[in-house]
């Protein structure tokens, strides 16, 4: 990890350019690829003035067809690029899916090494800016059961680049999930220049006693609210943003509840088959005997991501969390 | 020697009839349309304009949520529309709702669709399907329902619209190349309006046209003027002839372009259009040209016009007062048609909802 000087207050999708920009700049491999990165910078703007600075060449306006912009990209990775592809929305990745699940996951296992796809699909994801049907799915469960890639969420600008590069110089496939909820929601010091933020690295923000709460992308804020208001009525709150889907940071949640005894989690997606379950599974496995009381999850329910009439009873809001803190400690 | 690629290409050249100054260039060409039918189309080509321009200022008001402007492809999508009968299938993209409401959805559903309300979905008793959003899907479905008419009997046909980026997705030459094979009567509307948000046709391929696709897919393909009404008209007409007596589907590309950003979402189209582009464009309006050339044949004057605009107006008014009244939707409606019958997590799920709402 390289020591940054100076900063400089960003919001959490101008830190995802500037780790594009900062890795353009670094590595002639690494090319952008997807649906209006170019000319146009994204549709949030994630790529805004890349094309101008790198241009046509190096960030690229592709046809719009998801498992071509995939497919091609994995082509590029196993001859020596570094495709980054933007997916306009994580709910449009679906086309792409056979290409990833029977593919970029399996290169490198399949020619035992011979051909590797170092290739970044980065995603924005989630509810909260009222679009239609389907642009709002947090689909994350359906990569973190796909053995041979890795799933990285960040909630903040700083772990947003510093992820991003990680993600970008890791040497096999990473989807990378940018909650689209938080793109602008506020500024955070990011360092200039090239840092790293290591993947499968969970990160405490808030340290307690009574209760362990596991977040990550933008239900992080709505936790991490819940933990301020049970402060105030003298419950001591443990917030992990976990950063990382897969790998999970075992370490830290086996920590946590090891300490606490208590576990809340908080996701978006639907509750069944979610990661929530996934780290349920690892409590159970390093922490059994720890724990005073049964582990809550809040998400979701199962259905998929509603109209967006609906999303602001769908997604897990500040009240449900602290009710199930509550059950979680008066148990 | 098969033919050369250019020979190929050259034979997908625009068909146009009604030409910018509203006169007729291509007379043998001409669809036979009636003078109320006439009529009936500019009505509903005026209305349409009005609805647009309304619901971009609704949605700027925070009264309209997603909203795709479609001003600029009213000849594409309405003529195109005028040549189908009521028990066709439409599988719209989500910019073709006017479509769908000239096939019999009621405005305030279409309110209730772009304020992301179900209720703006449940299209009972209108031949369609809900706007697409995952650009292609409906592609290879529209091979599936036109299939489902032919082994019915039916004399109807499948319609499907979608933009020229959708022509890339894997999607639509599958679903063209399925409708053929199987000859089944689907019609493919690809509504070229020169751009995908931002990204130029000329970047999303090789090929020089879009109409030309139906060559790999053996289908029937045809390019025409997309702001030209009777262009439009007479090669979906032909289309479904051909589609009902067995002769399988066809490929249509229409010429058009959107006036407006993408969607209301905040595209700012200067960023990847020229002025000059707009004006080009501007120039071609299928409105203007219809008007003309039905005011030469005095089927058409401003009071007539003006009735229209009033008309749809008021209409769009008291469609947005529907709107409101519609009940405000809850969780629990919405796991309740989940299933037919809901499983044991949802039943839970549901409880736990019905708890919170009943506060
Ligand atoms: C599978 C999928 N990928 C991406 C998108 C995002 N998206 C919405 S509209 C659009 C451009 C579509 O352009 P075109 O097909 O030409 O139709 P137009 O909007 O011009 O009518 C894109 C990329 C989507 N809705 N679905």
């Amino acid at each position: 990890m390289t020591v940054a000087i100076n900063t400089k207050k960003m919001t959490l999708v101008q830190a995802v350019t500037d780790g594009l920009r900062t890795m353009l700049e670094e590595d002639e491999r690494v090319l952008l690829l997807g649906e209006d990165v170019g000319v146009n910078g994204g549709v949030f703007r994630a790529t805004d003035g890349l094309c101008e600075a790198f241009g046509e060449e190096r960030v690229i306006d592709t046809p719009l067809a998801e498992s071509g912009i995939v497919g091609t990209s994995i082509g590029l990775a196993m001859n020596g690029f570094i495709p980054i592809v933007e997916i306009q929305f994580l709910g449009f990745i679906y086309p792409a899916f056979n290409q990833i699940m029977t593919h970029a996951t399996r290169i490198r296992a399949r020619t035992k090494g011979r051909f590797t796809v170092p290739m970044v699909i980065r995603a924005p994801y989630g509810a909260g800016v009222r679009a239609p049907e389907i642009h709002s799915d947090s689909a994350e469960a359906l990569f973190t059961h796909m053995p041979g890639i890795k799933v990285v969420v960040p909630s903040n600008p700083y772990d947003a680049k510093g992820l991003l590069i990680a993600s970008i110089e890791d040497p096999d496939p990473v989807l990378f999930l940018e909650p689209m909820k938080i793109y602008r929601a506020g500024k955070g010091e990011v360092p200039e220049g090239k840092y790293t933020v290591e993947i499968g690295k969970g990160n405490r923000l808030k340290e307690g006693e009574d209760v362990s709460i596991f977040a990550w992308g933008a239900m992080v804020k709505v936790a991490m609210d819940a933990a301020e208001k049970m402060e105030e009525k003298g419950v001591s709150c443990d917030v992990i943003d976990l950063r990382t889907l897969y790998p999970l940071d075992k370490d830290i949640i086996a920590e946590t509840v090891q300490k606490t005894g208590r576990a809340v989690i908080v996701h978006e997606a639907p509750l069944s088959g979610g990661v929530g379950s996934d780290i349920v599974s690892l409590i159970n496995d390093t922490s059994f005997l720890y724990m005073r009381a049964p582990i809550e999850r809040v998400a979701g329910f199962d259905t998929p991501m509603p109209f967006f009439n609906l999303e602001d009873d769908y997604i897990p809001d500040s009240t449900r969390v602290q009710k199930a803190i509550e059950k979680a400690v008066s148990f | 020697m098969g033919k050369t690629l250019e020979q190929i290409e050259n034979q997908f050249d625009m068909v146009q009839i009604l030409n910018e100054n509203g006169e007729i260039v291509n007379e043998e060409a001409m669809p036979e349309l009636s003078d109320d039918e006439l009529k009936e189309l500019m009505h509903r080509m005026v209305y349409t304009r009005v609805l647009d321009q309304r619901s971009i200022s609704l949605n700027r008001q925070g009264r309209l949520g997603f909203y795709a402007p479609t001003a600029g492809q009213e000849a594409s999508q309405l003529a195109s529309h005028f040549a189908l009968d009521k028990e066709d299938w439409i599988l719209p993209g989500y910019r073709d709702v006017p479509q769908l409401i000239w096939h019999g959805l009621p405005l305030y559903k279409a309110f209730l669709f772009s304020r992301g309300h179900f209720v703006g979905n449940q299209m009972e008793g209108v031949n369609a399907l809900s706007p697409q959003i995952i650009i292609g899907a409906q592609i290879t479905q529209t091979a599936g329902v036109a299939l489902g008419l032919k082994k019915k009997g039916k004399n109807n046909v499948a319609i499907t619209y979608t933009g020229d980026g959708g022509a890339s997705q894997g999607d639509f030459y599958e679903g063209m190349n399925f409708a053929g094979a199987y000859k089944a009567p689907a019609i493919f509307v690809v509504q070229n309006n020169r751009f995908a948000i931002s990204v130029p046709v000329e970047k999303q391929s090789a090929a020089k046209t879009i109409a030309q696709k139906a060559v790999a897919a053996g289908i029937h393909g045809v390019r025409v003027d997309g702001m030209d009404v009777f262009a439009v008209y007479a090669a979906v007409k032909e289309a479904r002839d051909r589609a009902i007596n067995g002769e399988g589907p066809t490929l249509i590309e229409t010429m058009t372009y959107r006036y407006g950003p993408h969607t209301m979402a905040g595209d700012d189209p200067t960023r990847y259009r020229t002025e000059d582009l707009d004006n080009e464009w501007e120039k071609k309006d299928p409105i203007v040209r219809f008007r003309k050339y039905l005011e030469s044949k005095g089927l058409w004057s401003e009071e007539e016009e003006n009735k229209v605009v009033d008309q749809a107006k008021e209409e769009i008014k008291a469609a947005i007062k529907k709107a409101d009244e519609a009940p405000k939707q809850k969780v629990t409606d919405l796991i309740d048609i989940m299933y037919e019958e809901l499983p044991n997590n949802l039943r839970e799920q549901r409880e736990e909802y019905s708890a919170k709402e009943s506060k």
